[in-house]
């Protein structure tokens, strides 16, 4: 659904994107992730026509959106950052509005508008003027604005931004349930909803795809990622530092918390460690208290990825 | 066609929802009834036409007309909803056409707004109505070149006061590069070619023959690509801004 090959824009010397390329088929939700000022936005821009691109090309639905404008823009449904509306309109007039530019009149129109009014609950503010709305109305309108023609394509900017948590939930949920039979690329700073709702995650910095993959896999670009953390009782640190040197698949160890007869530590396996672990301490009559194994954090990825210089995973 | 129509009908309504466009309304018709009666001395010249009603116009739009269309895109752009606007299915031109239309629409109900003066004159004596008519066609033509003027100074900058300022000035040397008060001074010493040249751009020649009751295809092409133009160049303008 949407090709995007060797994208670059530069603003006079300063690169803003830097030849990245990436599609997105129809049912999958991708995340685009990034510092601020990374190129995210204007990334979003030359996919949806606003920016031309200095170099590269973007396709939506199999057309060019240089060579056919109007063709991609209309099957594309775009929340810009911020969220910007017309401030002297009522959101039932800023609606009408939005579904007439996009071709839709008369009991088209009604069927469309009342469709985004009850997915946006947008009901209670319908005739109140956008100048009057809170932060959440405002981006509900705007998203309301992108869904009206139930476009192909979705594009948000930062969907969530000012949302307190409820409404985070629900535009969460949202996109999750329409990115089954759509392609949405939207771009956030906040890493859970990445989990929540992305089938696929790409980070970027200062212009470059720096990871890609789905959440799991990112996740398990983590520095502590895999490692087993383990609470024993009935061993002190001391006997147990013997006893793990015997271990076959074992690269490191590092003690968090000892305290009487209990001990817990973080293991860095090479291989089958955990058999190897349990079988030693049946052996030796220590109990095992917990034992998780790191999923790795999302986090610590995105911090190690952009922040190669401060990285703080290096604790093993 | 239709979406022209929509975004002009947006603009409109933009206007109209806010108390901007009364002020502008009875400011406009005062101005106008002071000039006409008080400063053309509307009564003393015993003529039943309307030249001291028409002869002011230019210097009212030249304040007025900025001030309607300031906002067209500044606002736009500084709210970020070009953004928006421009990734709607409408191609630039629709968009430029449509508010411009909406401004002139408006500009048009306030000059409309201006009848009782032909209803006096058509009391008092028997006007010639084919220079009526005429004149408001240069008056009408003269608002949409300068409205043309704003559209182009209104997409250079976020900022309305900007705009306007911009757009009086280039106003301002459009009217005064052929006023005779301004002409007779220069014509002691510049040359004949540049005079001309300067008087060929000036607004205030191309309009005298609409007061008049003489309507010249050259003047009538004379408005109407200054409004061409500067629209396009506002389109030039607004490229840029992407790019």
């Amino acid at each position: 659904m949407i090709t995007v090959e060797n994208l670059t824009k530069s603003f006079g010397p300063k690169l803003a994107v830097d030849n990245i390329s990436l599609s997105v088929q129809k049912g999958e939700v991708l995340g685009f992730l990034g510092p601020n000022g990374a190129g995210k936005s204007t990334s979003m821009r030359m996919i949806t026509g606003y920016l031309p691109p200095s170099a590269g090309k973007v396709s939506v639905c199999g057309y060019d959106v240089l060579d056919r404008p109007l063709l991609t823009k209309s099957r594309i449904g775009y929340l810009p950052e911020n969220a910007p509306i017309y401030s002297d309109m009522s959101v039932f007039g800023f609606l009408s509005f939005c579904a007439e530019l996009r071709g839709l009149y008369g009991s088209a129109k009604k069927k469309a508008t009342d469709k985004v009014v009850e997915h946006c609950f947008l009901q209670p503010v319908l005739h109140q003027s956008v100048d009057t709305l809170s932060k959440g109305y405002r981006h509900r309108t705007c998203l309301a604005q992108a869904l009206i023609h139930d476009p192909d394509v979705l594009i948000l900017d930062e969907p969530t931004d000012g949302l307190d948590p409820n409404q985070k939930h629900e535009a969460r949920s949202l996109i999750r349930q329409m990115g089954q039979n759509k392609a949405i690329i939207f771009s956030t700073h906040i890493l859970e909803e990445v989990e929540a709702a992305c089938t696929k995650a790409i980070i970027i910095d200062q212009g470059k795809i720096v990871a890609i993959g789905t959440p799991a896999e990112l996740k398990a670009r983590a520095p502590l990622a895999g490692t087993i953390v383990v609470g024993l009782r009935g061993v002190t640190w001391q006997a147990l530092q013997p006893e793990l040197a015997k271990m076959r698949f074992l690269a490191k160890s590092e003690l968090l918390v000892e305290s009487d007869s209990r001990v817990s530590a973080r293991l860095q396996p090479t291989g089958a460690l955990l058999p190897e672990l349990l079988e030693t301490a049946h052996q030796r009559r220590w109990q095992v208290e917990h034992l998780t194994i790191d999923e790795g954090r999302l986090d610590d990825v995105f911090r190690a990825i952009t922040m190669p210089d401060t990285e703080r995973g290096s604790s093993l | 066609m239709r979406k022209i129509w929509t975004i002009a009908r947006r603009e409109l309504g933009a206007y109209f929802s806010s108390p901007v466009a009364y002020v502008f309304i009875v400011i406009f018709l005062l101005l106008t009834g002071f000039f006409t009666f008080m400063v053309g001395g509307f009564f003393d010249r015993g003529l039943a036409d309307l030249l001291p009603f028409f002869v002011w116009h230019p210097w009212l739009y030249l304040f007025l007309v900025p001030a309607v269309g300031m906002r067209l895109w500044s606002e736009e752009l500084r709210l970020g909803t070009i953004e928006l606007l421009l990734t709607m299915p409408v191609t630039p031109w629709q968009a430029i056409l449509g508010k411009f239309l909406a401004s002139w629409v408006f500009l048009l109900i306030a000059l409309a707004l201006t009848f009782p003066m032909v209803i006096t004159v058509a009391y008092l004596g028997h006007p010639d109505f084919g220079r009526v008519l005429s004149g408001y066609g240069g008056s009408i033509l003269i608002s949409g070149a300068f409205l043309a003027i704003t559209c182009m100074t209104s997409a250079l900058t976020r900022n309305q006061v900007i705009s306007f300022i911009l757009s009086v000035v280039i106003c301002l040397f459009l009217i005064l590069c052929s006023w005779p008060p301004v002409t007779n001074i220069v014509v002691n010493w510049a040359p004949a070619w540049l005079i001309d040249g300067f008087a060929g751009i000036g607004v205030m020649t191309h309009y005298e023959g609409f007061q008049r009751g003489v309507i010249d295809s050259r003047d009538l092409l004379f408005f109407l690509s200054v409004i061409g133009f500067f629209l396009f160049t506002t389109s030039v303008i607004l490229r840029a801004h992407r790019a």
